[in-house]
Formats: structure tokens, C-alpha cells, sequence
């Protein structure tokens, strides 16, 4: 295997680091000085190689310390998991397309052997090696949505369309900013969406909603959110928000850089054939700002998209409170030259940082 | 953007099933296995008649977990404007064609107590995928599947024989109606009703379950528009820069195609809304067929749908 895989933790001493690897690969979501709400939809067909984009399904050196954090979440709150009866056949088609895209995109890791309906499945990084009968629950330790997302990395929202309408009816959901499943769990994609300030206005809901509903078999779609996240916690849940809400007021100068994170959450959607349901997965990638910093088109940047964020925004997002004490941070990197348009680092023409680093 | 990536597929039956229809099996050129889909859902088959490019949605028939093969049924209509007869007429085991990803537009509602599907003549073809899904998932469903005469029932030998509890069949030639009232007051609540014929018999049903108090929710159909003929008419494409003509026997989507515009779409008959388009500037007036946008839509002047609406007038400026 060349993907080495780090042993970390997301809770109690922090551990999780990224590598050099790692960084380069960041989906740094601003592709301009500035943040505003769009759609900003692409087709999810592949990207540059070894980006994040590049596979169906990214994973990373931070899999099965992850998949490890998803585990004591379950285990501790079992409704972070929850499939209401009509959507078991989009679970099974969940398992299928992760399995079978998996298989195809990470061969070393991963084996999928199909005999009609009996199944093996071998996750190498886990120590798995399971046989099962497609389409039969009675054969698989859990149902097929949950031993799938117990595999793979980011939250999955497993969305039923009818009325012209997508319906959050089932989900494992457990690397989420700040909103709950079993909240959530029926409700219709504007119900969902209401708290989302300026959005609504700006007609974004309406016409992210015609797009979902369009989305095609064999055409997935992707795009990129962000918010911002103290120490690389993935699980900032309503549920939680006792345990990590409070560590927003832990930060001091001193720490912000090591402590602030920025939390980016890659967005696809699949259309799942066999229930015609659509499947969201939200993957979460987390980066210190001392670590994006580092990146001088980055550094420059976030700089000037938290300072000019509307306040409405900051607040929805939950770090206003905080956002002095960031500007004062990222302000000591922002030399005020200006950046290539674009999310990506490009490490080889952009000027090095002209402020000496205190 | 005309989406997904198409399939190659080699023609591996052509099957008459009586005067007017037609079934074609599809396999994936040089091997290889089709994409699952859901019991409703349809797939553009492209042809190239002549000069003449042609897509046509059909319903996908054949069962929804069978990936090595794909099946059609094709009703002739000899007054459209050609694409049943093309693939009547030419379409030959053997031929290689191009279809789309399955899209689905006339889905079940899995929440369902009970399916209960209502079929017209060619409008049985979404069912027998449907059918073949719901027998695999272990759902209850009945089927009342009304056909012109015997001689032109298709696939009710395989449906009464297979499903002779499910399956009831009407013929009109010998005076068979369904009672549709009598059918929907004996349902178990959390039924749904799904219908797929001719517009008369769409219209009939939905109103008869209104009437009754069934839930809008609780009501599904398709209704597949062919594009009409009309007058010829010209269309300036401002961001394509381009100023096309629209034929009188080709939709203003197939004329955008025809001049090298990659314009979305997905049904190409009026459902799905994916071809809308913005209208920058006109004088005249259109011809609305869709039952995509809704009457101050239609009205405003400020959208159409290609795939099957048109234009009379002098001056029609697109944002395509």
C-alpha cells in the first residue's frame, strides 16, 4: 500500500495532523479574495491527479483514524445513524456504488468479488473481509447504509425524491457543522435549509433544488462549503455543542494558528439507480490556519474572506465572536499583493509572502 | 450540456408483438454490463435517419436488476413526425446505437401500502419494469391495464399468466371499462396511484382521485409529449452567437442541436424542465406545450421549453 495511514484522534489530545502530502492537496474552497452564497455546481468526473477531486470516493491518510472517531460516536449516540424503512433499497445502492467505485479506484485497498447476488468485500486498511448476499440485510452485522458509511469517510445523506421535493429520510451523519439528523430526519430540503441566513433571498435554494432534482445516473456533481472549526474536532454536533461549543472561548493569540481551523467539506451527488434516490455525501477535510498559511495565495486570501465576511454570515457560522483575534493572525501574513484567481495553491508562480513572519 | 455519458448498445432482438408494437433488446456494444435503473425510468434512443438526427424517450421494460440487457417497446405511429417509424422500419438486429443513462421521471413511491398502477394501451411499458421491482422487493401492487382489442394487448399473456391475481386486463372493443370509482373506493389507505396512457385517460384518473379525496401526493403519471409540427420559425441564439431556423417538422431543441448548440435536456418531452430556457427578447407569440412552467410562466413571456414549444412572430432572442 503507498497510502500510509495516520494514527490520530479528532477529541481529548488532538492528535490529528496532515502531511506535507496532505496540505498540498487541501481543497482550499475561496477562488476569489472574496465569499459570497452561489450554487457553484461542477461535474464530479475525476481532477487533477492526486487531488481530492480525482476519485469518486477520496481517501486519505486520515481513513481509519476517522472511521475509528465515527465508531465512538455511534457507539455512544446510536441516532446519528437512521434510515427510515422505505429507503433500505437506496442503502443498498449506496453499498453498491461505494463498493464497486472503491474497488475500481483504490485496488490495493480495496476488493469487491460479485457472484449474481453473493457478495465479498475486503477493506484491507480495516481488516475486513466480509460475505454477504446482495440485497439481504439478515446477512450483513448492520443495514447496508450503515456498514458502508461505517467504511467511508464523510457524512452521507441518503435523500428521497418525490413531490418534485428531496426528503432527508436517512443518514449517518456524524462529521456535521453544527446540525442533526435526528433533527432533521423527514424534513424537506427547504425545511432543512430554513435557518440559512441571506441565502433564501437570493433565490439559491430554489434553483440548488431544480438542479438536484435533475441530477443523472453516471452524472454526479459536486461543490465545495466551508466553515470555520476551534481544534480539529469532526464531530461539532448540536448534540455535542456542551463538549466543543465551550472551546471556542479557549483560544488566546498565542494558540489560534495551531488551534483555528478551517473546515471544508467537499459536497457530491449521486443519483442512486435502483430507488432513484439521491445520495449526499459531505466529506470533511480540516486544516490549522498555521498550516494554511504556508501557501502564500492561501494565506493572502483567507486573510481577506474572513475580514470582508458579512456579519450575518460570521455569526451563522459561529465565530464572530472570535474574528478579531483571527484578523490579528492572518493580518501579519496579508501583504497586500494580489492573488491568481482560483482554489488552487499555485505554489510555483505566486510571489512568496513579503512580511517578515513574527 | 446533454448530460451523462451515452451507452453504446448493439441491437440483439427485434420482436413484433402485434400491428403496432414493436419490442428492441439492447446489450452494451463490446460487452460489458448496463447500469442498474428504477422500475419508470426512461432512455433517450438517438438515430440517425439520414440527415436527420432523431431522440426519442422510451420506457425501459425489461427488469430493473438484469444489467446485461435493456428492452424497449415501440408503438408505430404513422402520423408523428418519424422516429417510431424509423425504428419500425429500420432498426435491425445488429445495428449499433447510442442511448442515454437511465433517467427516471415516474418513480415508485417507496412509502407506498400499495402500488396501484393504471395503464393505457402503450402505457403499459413503465409497469412491467415497475412490476418486475416490486416482485423482487416483495411489494403489493395490482395492475388494470386497458388495451384497444386482444389482438392488440400487448404483453397480457405474460402479465395474466404470471400474475393472474395482480394483472386485469379491459379491451375496448368489447365494452370493458374499469370502474375506476368502485376500484379506488376498495383501495387501503397509503395506496398510491400511477398512470401512464393517453392524455384523456391522465386526465380522467387524476381528476376521478381528486374528486374522490385522494391526496395530490398520492397521484403519479407521465405524460411524454412528442413535439409538434408547426410553422417554420427563426431563433437568434445570443450566446451562441448564432441565428438558427426551425423547420416545421423538427422542435426547436433538435434545430439548436442541429447548428452545434449543446443545449441541455433530459425528457425531451415537456416533464422534466432541465431544457428551460431564458428569453431575452420577442415579438409574437409562443406556442407553450410543456407542463413544466406554470400559466404566469407561460404568460410572462420570459421562459419556453424547446423540446416541445414553439414561436409564431418576428423576432425571438434566446440566452443559449
Amino acid at each position: 500500500m503507498t497510502l500510509q495511514f495516520n494514527d490520530e484522534t479528532f477529541r481529548d489530545d488532538y492528535s490529528f495532523h496532515n502531511s506535507d502530502r496532505a496540505l498540498k492537496r487541501f481543497p482550499f474552497p475561496f477562488h476569489e479574495d472574496s465569499y459570497m452564497y452561489s450554487v457553484n455546481m461542477e461535474q464530479h468526473q475525476g481532477g487533477p491527479a492526486d487531488s481530492i477531486y480525482e476519485k469518486r470516493f477520496d481517501v486519505d491518510e486520515h481513513y481509519v483514524s476517522e472511521m475509528r472517531d465515527r465508531a465512538m460516536v455511534l457507539a455512544d449516540d446510536p441516532l446519528r445513524c437512521q434510515s427510515l424503512p422505505h429507503m433500505t433499497l437506496a442503502g443498498w445502492d449506496l453499498l453498491e456504488l461505494i463498493m464497486v467505485s472503491k474497488s475500481e479506484d483504490y485496488p490495493d485497498l480495496f476488493e469487491l468479488h460479485r457472484d449474481g447476488d453473493q457478495w465479498r468485500w475486503v477493506n484491507k486498511p480495516m481488516g475486513i473481509d466480509d460475505s454477504f448476499t446482495f440485497l439481504d440485510e439478515a446477512t450483513l452485522p448492520y443495514g447496508p447504509m450503515e456498514y458502508i458509511t461505517r467504511q467511508t469517510q464523510g457524512d452521507f445523506c441518503v435523500l428521497d425524491q418525490r413531490d418534485d421535493n428531496l426528503w432527508m429520510d436517512a443518514g449517518t451523519i456524524t462529521t456535521q457543522a453544527d446540525w442533526s439528523l435526528d433533527f432533521d430526519l423527514g424534513m424537506n430540503f427547504f425545511e432543512w435549509h430554513a435557518p440559512v441566513p441571506m441565502a433564501h433571498e437570493k433565490g439559491i435554494f430554489v434553483r440548488a433544488l431544480k438542479f438536484l432534482l435533475n441530477i443523472q445516473q453516471g452524472a454526479p456533481a459536486r461543490r465545495l462549503n466551508w466553515t470555520l472549526t476551534v481544534n480539529p474536532l469532526l464531530d461539532t454536533s448540536p448534540e455535542n455543542y456542551h463538549k466543543w461549543g465551550i472551546q471556542k472561548t479557549s483560544m488566546t493569540p498565542e494558540t489560534v494558528g495551531a488551534k483555528q481551523h478551517l473546515r471544508v467539506e467537499l459536497q457530491t451527488f449521486f443519483r442512486l439507480p435502483r430507488s432513484n434516490a439521491l445520495v449526499f455525501p459531505i466529506r470533511c477535510y480540516l486544516c490549522s490556519f498555521q498550516d494554511l498559511t504556508k501557501t502564500p495565495k492561501w494565506a493572502r486570501r483567507l486573510h481577506r474572506v474572513i475580514r470582508d465576511l458579512p456579519d450575518e454570515l460570521a455569526t451563522y457560522k459561529g465565530f464572530i465572536d472570535n474574528r478579531p483575534m483571527m484578523l490579528d493572525y492572518l493580518s501579519q501574513f496579508d501583504d497586500g499583493l494580489p492573488t491568481s484567481l482560483g482554489i488552487w495553491p499555485d505554489l510555483d508562480t505566486e510571489p512568496a509572502l513579503q512580511k517578515r513572519l513574527i | 450540456m446533454s448530460g451523462a455519458q451515452k451507452i453504446a448498445v448493439t441491437v440483439t432482438a427485434v420482436v413484433p408483438l402485434n400491428d403496432l408494437v414493436t419490442r428492441f433488446e439492447f446489450r452494451r456494444t463490446g460487452g460489458g454490463l448496463l447500469p442498474t435503473f428504477s422500475g419508470g425510468a426512461h432512455t433517450v434512443v438517438e438515430m440517425r435517419d439520414g440527415d436527420t438526427p432523431r431522440m426519442n424517450p422510451y420506457s425501459l421494460m425489461s427488469d430493473p436488476m438484469d444489467q446485461t440487457s435493456y428492452a424497449i417497446s415501440v408503438r408505430r405511429d404513422d402520423v408523428g413526425r418519424g422516429g417510431s417509424l424509423f425504428m419500425h422500419n429500420n432498426v435491425a438486429v445488429g445495428d449499433e446505437m447510442v442511448i442515454s443513462n437511465p433517467v427516471n421521471l415516474f418513480s415508485l413511491d417507496l412509502r407506498a401500502k400499495k402500488q396501484l398502477f393504471i395503464a393505457g394501451g402503450i402505457g403499459i411499458t413503465p409497469f412491467l419494469a415497475q412490476i418486475k421491482q416490486m416482485e423482487r422487493l416483495g411489494g403489493r401492487w395490482e395492475l388494470h391495464y386497458t388495451c384497444r382489442s386482444e389482438a392488440l394487448g400487448s404483453y397480457v399473456d405474460e402479465l395474466t399468466t404470471q400474475h393472474p391475481n395482480e394483472a386485469n386486463v379491459y379491451y375496448d372493443d368489447q365494452d370493458q371499462r374499469i370502474d375506476l370509482k368502485a376500484l379506488l373506493d376498495g383501495q387501503p389507505i397509503g395506496t398510491h396511484i400511477y398512470v401512464c396512457g393517453p392524455k384523456g385517460m391522465i386526465d380522467w384518473v387524476r381528476n376521478t382521485a381528486a374528486a374522490e379525496g385522494w391526496p395530490r401526493e398520492g397521484i403519479h403519471y407521465e405524460e411524454f409529449l412528442a413535439p409538434q409540427s408547426g410553422k417554420p420559425f427563426e431563433v437568434k441564439l445570443a450566446i451562441s452567437n448564432k441565428v438558427i431556423q426551425v423547420g416545421e417538422q423538427e422542435s426547436l431543441l433538435e434545430a439548436m442541436e442541429r447548428s452545434g448548440v449543446d443545449a441541455p435536456y433530459l425528457c425531451r418531452g415537456g416533464a422534466c424542465g432541465q431544457c428551460e430556457t431564458r428569453v431575452i427578447d420577442y415579438t409574437g407569440n409562443f406556442i407553450h406545450r410543456d407542463h413544466w412552467l406554470d400559466d404566469a410562466e407561460h404568460a410572462s413571456g420570459e421562459k419556453i421549453m424547446p423540446c416541445v414549444s414553439r414561436f409564431e412572430g418576428k423576432t425571438l432572442v434566446l440566452d443559449r
